[in-house]
Parts: C-alpha cells; sequence; structure tokens
C-alpha cells in the first residue's frame, strides 16, 4: 500500500499551476512525477564545453544517400522553424511554454534522404556525448536543431550554438553542443542509455530508467 | 546496461524510516530499511515519492550517502529548502516509524568503482554521494590516496563535520568559524592546486553554479575532461 502524508504536511499545488494560464504551452498537469519549473536548470555530463560557430559542423551521416556536413554559414542558410511548447527533464523539472527555434530535422532528411533500412539514430555532440533515438522521433515536425532560445542565440550552458531539440521526449535525448546525426539500422545505445536511462525516454509514459 | 544497473526495470518499494538524525543546523539524515534490499555503487541516487492524501505525488531525487559495505540499510541527507515542496516534509514532519516510497539505485555515471586516486569537490548538500565514496573508500581501500574540497555557507551547515578527516579543506562562503583565518569566499584555483592529483578522477558535486565553476578551475589545472565526474543538483 502506499504511504500517504502525514497530514501535518501539505504537498503544494506547483506554483506555476496557481498562476494564470500561461501564454504558451498546454498549461494541463505536468507528465507524471514531474514539476513545474520557471527557470532553465542545467544538466551536463562534466564541464560545459566551449564551442565557436567557427568551428562547429554538423554532419548527417550513416545509412543516408547523401552524408552531409554544414558549417555554421551554410546551416544558417537553412529553411527555418520555431518550437512553442513544454520542455520535460528526467530530475524531474518540466518548464511550460519555453520557445526554441532553428532547423527542422525534417529539413535536414530530405536533402541527406535516409535510406529505407535506416531506424535508429545515435545523436553526437562535441566532447563525445551521445544518445540514442528512433528515427521516427525525430520526423514529421517533431525535432529541430535549435540555435535560438526565446529569441536570443541558445546560451553555451544550454548548448550553444546549437542543439538537438526533441521536446516530446526527456531532455537528455536533446543533445546539447550538437555535432552528429548518423542513421543506423540497429539501434546502438548513448551516453545515458549505458547508463540505466530508458532507451526511448517518453515523459507521458514516464520512462525514466531502464525497464520503465 | 552496466552493472551499476540492475537488470530490468527498477521497482517502487515501501522503506521504513529506521532512524534520523540532524547532519547539521540545516539537513536531516534518514536511515532507510528497505525491504526488497539491493546492492548500489557510491555516488548513486534513489528517487522518492511522496503521495498526499487526495493522491497527488511528487517526486525527487536523494543521493545514497552511506558506503554499500552497510548492508540491509541505506541514508540519505536532505538539505531543508524553506520553500520547498519534499525536502521540508522530508527534513521535519517525518518520523521514525514512518514509511516512505523510493526506488533504485539510479544513475552509472557519477559513481566511484575504486579508481584512485580519488579527489572530491562538493559544495553543500553535494557532500552527500561523496561522502559515500569517501566511506566506502575507508573501508574497503584504506591506503587510497583521497582528498576533499567542501564548500558551505557557514559552519552550520557542514554535513559529516565530525568525519571528514582534518585534512578535508573546507571553504566558508557566507562566514567562517570565530577565529577562522581568511574572509568567506567562493572556491579558487589554490584550492584546486593544493588538492589536485596528477592522475584519477575528480568528482564535483553540488548545486548548478559551483559544479559549473569547480569543473572549470579542473580543467585550468590540468584535469581531462572526461576525468571530471560531475553531478549536478539544481538551482543557486
Ligand atoms: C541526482 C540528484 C541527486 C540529489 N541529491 C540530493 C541530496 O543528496 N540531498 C539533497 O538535499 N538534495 C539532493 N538533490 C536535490 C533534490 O532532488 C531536490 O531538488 C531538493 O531537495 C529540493 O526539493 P524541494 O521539493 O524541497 O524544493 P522545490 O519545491 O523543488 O524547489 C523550491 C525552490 O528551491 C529551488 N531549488 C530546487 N533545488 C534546489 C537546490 N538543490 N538548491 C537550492 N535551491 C533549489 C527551486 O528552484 C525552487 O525555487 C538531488 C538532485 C538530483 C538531481
Amino acid at each position: 500500500m502506499t504511504p500517504r502524508l502525514r497530514s501535518r504536511h501539505e504537498l503544494r499545488l506547483p506554483r506555476i499551476l496557481r498562476q494564470a494560464t500561461p501564454a504558451r504551452g498546454h498549461g494541463g498537469p505536468p507528465p507524471p512525477g514531474q514539476y513545474y519549473e520557471s527557470g532553465f536548470p542545467t544538466l551536463t555530463v562534466g564541464p560545459t564545453p566551449k564551442v565557436e560557430t567557427a568551428a562547429w559542423n554538423l554532419r548527417v551521416d550513416g545509412l543516408v544517400e547523401h552524408a552531409i556536413e554544414w558549417d555554421w554559414n551554410a546551416f544558417k542558410a537553412l529553411p527555418r522553424s520555431t518550437f512553442e511548447g513544454d520542455i520535460h527533464c528526467v530530475t524531474k523539472w518540466s518548464k511550460l511554454g519555453t520557445s526554441f527555434s532553428g532547423v527542422s530535422v525534417d529539413e535536414l532528411l530530405a536533402l541527406a534522404q535516409p535510406k529505407p533500412e535506416a531506424k535508429y539514430v545515435l545523436a553526437t555532440s562535441v566532447g563525445g556525448y551521445t544518445t540514442n533515438l528512433p528515427l521516427a522521433d525525430l520526423v514529421d515536425g517533431k525535432a529541430w536543431i535549435a540555435d535560438t532560445h526565446e529569441d536570443q542565440p541558445l546560451p553555451r550552458e544550454h548548448g550553444g550554438p546549437a542543439r538537438l531539440l526533441v521536446p516530446h521526449l526527456y531532455f537528455w535525448k536533446s543533445a546539447k553542443w550538437i555535432a552528429q546525426l548518423r542513421l543506423l539500422a540497429e539501434d546502438e545505445w548513448g551516453f545515458w542509455e549505458r547508463n540505466g536511462y530508458h532507451h526511448r525516454g517518453d515523459p507521458w509514459q514516464e520512462q525514466r530508467y531502464t525497464g520503465d | 546496461m552496466t552493472d551499476a544497473t540492475p537488470p530490468g526495470a527498477i521497482t517502487w518499494q515501501v522503506a521504513d524510516v529506521v532512524a534520523a538524525w540532524a547532519e547539521s543546523s540545516t539537513a536531516r539524515t534518514l536511515r532507510l530499511h528497505l525491504p526488497e534490499p539491493w546492492t548500489y555503487l557510491p555516488g548513486q541516487h534513489v528517487d522518492v515519492r511522496l503521495t498526499a492524501p487526495d493522491g497527488y505525488q511528487a517526486q525527487r531525487s536523494y543521493s545514497i550517502g552511506s558506503s554499500p559495505a552497510d548492508e540491509g540499510s541505506i541514508e540519505l541527507t536532505i538539505q531543508r529548502l524553506a520553500d520547498g515542496e519534499v525536502s521540508p516534509y522530508l527534513c521535519d514532519v517525518l518520523e521514525v516509524g514512518d514509511q516512505i516510497e523510493l526506488r533504485g539505485p539510479i544513475g552509472g555515471y557519477f559513481v566511484w568503482r575504486g579508481e584512485r586516486p580519488v579527489l572530491l569537490v562538493g559544495g553543500g548538500s553535494g557532500l552527500v554521494p561523496l561522502m559515500s565514496i569517501l566511506r566506502h573508500l575507508r573501508r574497503t581501500a584504506p591506503d587510497a590516496p583521497v582528498r576533499m574540497i567542501a564548500s558551505v555557507r557557514t559552519p552550520g551547515d557542514l554535513l559529516y563535520s565530525g568525519e571528514l578527516g582534518d585534512d578535508a579543506r573546507l571553504i566558508y562562503t557566507r562566514a567562517g568559524p570565530p577565529g577562522w583565518a581568511e574572509p568567506p569566499r567562493r572556491l579558487r584555483p589554490e584550492d584546486i592546486a593544493a588538492a589536485a592529483f596528477d592522475e584519477g578522477p575528480a568528482y564535483v558535486c553540488g548545486p548548478t553554479g559551483f559544479v559549473d565553476r569547480a569543473a572549470d578551475l579542473l580543467l585550468a589545472a590540468g584535469y581531462p575532461a572526461d576525468q571530471i565526474l560531475t553531478e549536478r543538483f539544481g538551482p543557486t
């Protein structure tokens, strides 16, 4: 039986739910086990890398017809779009009504052309961080390479100059300082996934840890 | 998957609070008996889940502070945040004999598997997983070289003060003890220089700002990025 709280303590409603409905985001309760946070906490493996735009490249390769590498200027010339909505970190915070913009992963894949056998993607960051995703989670307007947050250049501690953004999954999937998307036929586990975290990470299913 | 992660799902269980004591003027340690015990590595954490009478639930992560050699129970140390949702309950309301839901052990990255020498750099409640490493190292590898830097606001905030060892380097950011030689200050390059080893990992844990600063200082002191293991607890 689930132990209930002693009555002396009241779990308070997340602050933000007591406020007026935010302009963006759905405004309902957060995914299970999450709470709304008004700040934007950071979670990074090790020190925060310093990545200059002059040295930044993004590569899409593996099971594609055309492996392509964009430098910063070429990336900036691609068609852009904006995401407005909520993000969810496995350390329990969710943030309502965020705004990010950049280039949809669909735009990149339209140029690189995935081969039919491509089913998974391993995303790699400057510094070697990796995370794995089903290809289906990166297509149809669900994922971006984001270089802008709330109309400002993406700050370094949040993955600037550019990060992967997959807002419908826990935020460790949104690899900061993104450098490469490699398309694969078989799922290859990334950093947190090898260290006990779920291979997919859907917050609404509370897929936090291996086996959830 | 690593050997830090038990096979299959990490399941919830109802733990008994078998002992509780003040660990500082602002933190409390809970000793919890697990009906379904598991083994863990120093550095891992658990998720705690509280359920209100109306079914509303809140979850937070807490590092394990005890040594895995202490079988049958685990210890968590919780820093009280005055305006927090969960920590005031664990610090002020929960009593010995009560039960709470938790699951673990979680995390296969910020763990100590016997590496040596070891540098431990903690800020505030970031000392909790470092204490697990220190305690386990003293039990299983007493001759392994280890150094600790502990940064706290005031002497009253220092966790495990009787157990850190005389050579732990203490930094007070708001006020030192009476007669303390230096004014309150933040972590500095010379603190890292005095404690750094030529090899081995550095474990850095605490509030995000502290961890970022310490990690940058370690990089500047020559620690390779992949030898700087970080755990960020949250704001401030
Ligand atoms: C992997 C991991 C391990 C952790 N281990 C420990 C541990 O061993 N001991 C421990 O005491 N805590 C630990 N924490 C932090 C803990 O999970 C909670 O965030 C903390 O107890 C605050 O929860 P709360 O519900 O009381 O406050 P909340 O209601 O979540 O927050 C109240 C206010 O305090 C701010 N806040 C949240 N966290 C912190 C913080 N850490 N410092 C300062 N301000 C904060 C929030 O932004 C908010 O404004 C750990 C966190 C992580 C991710």
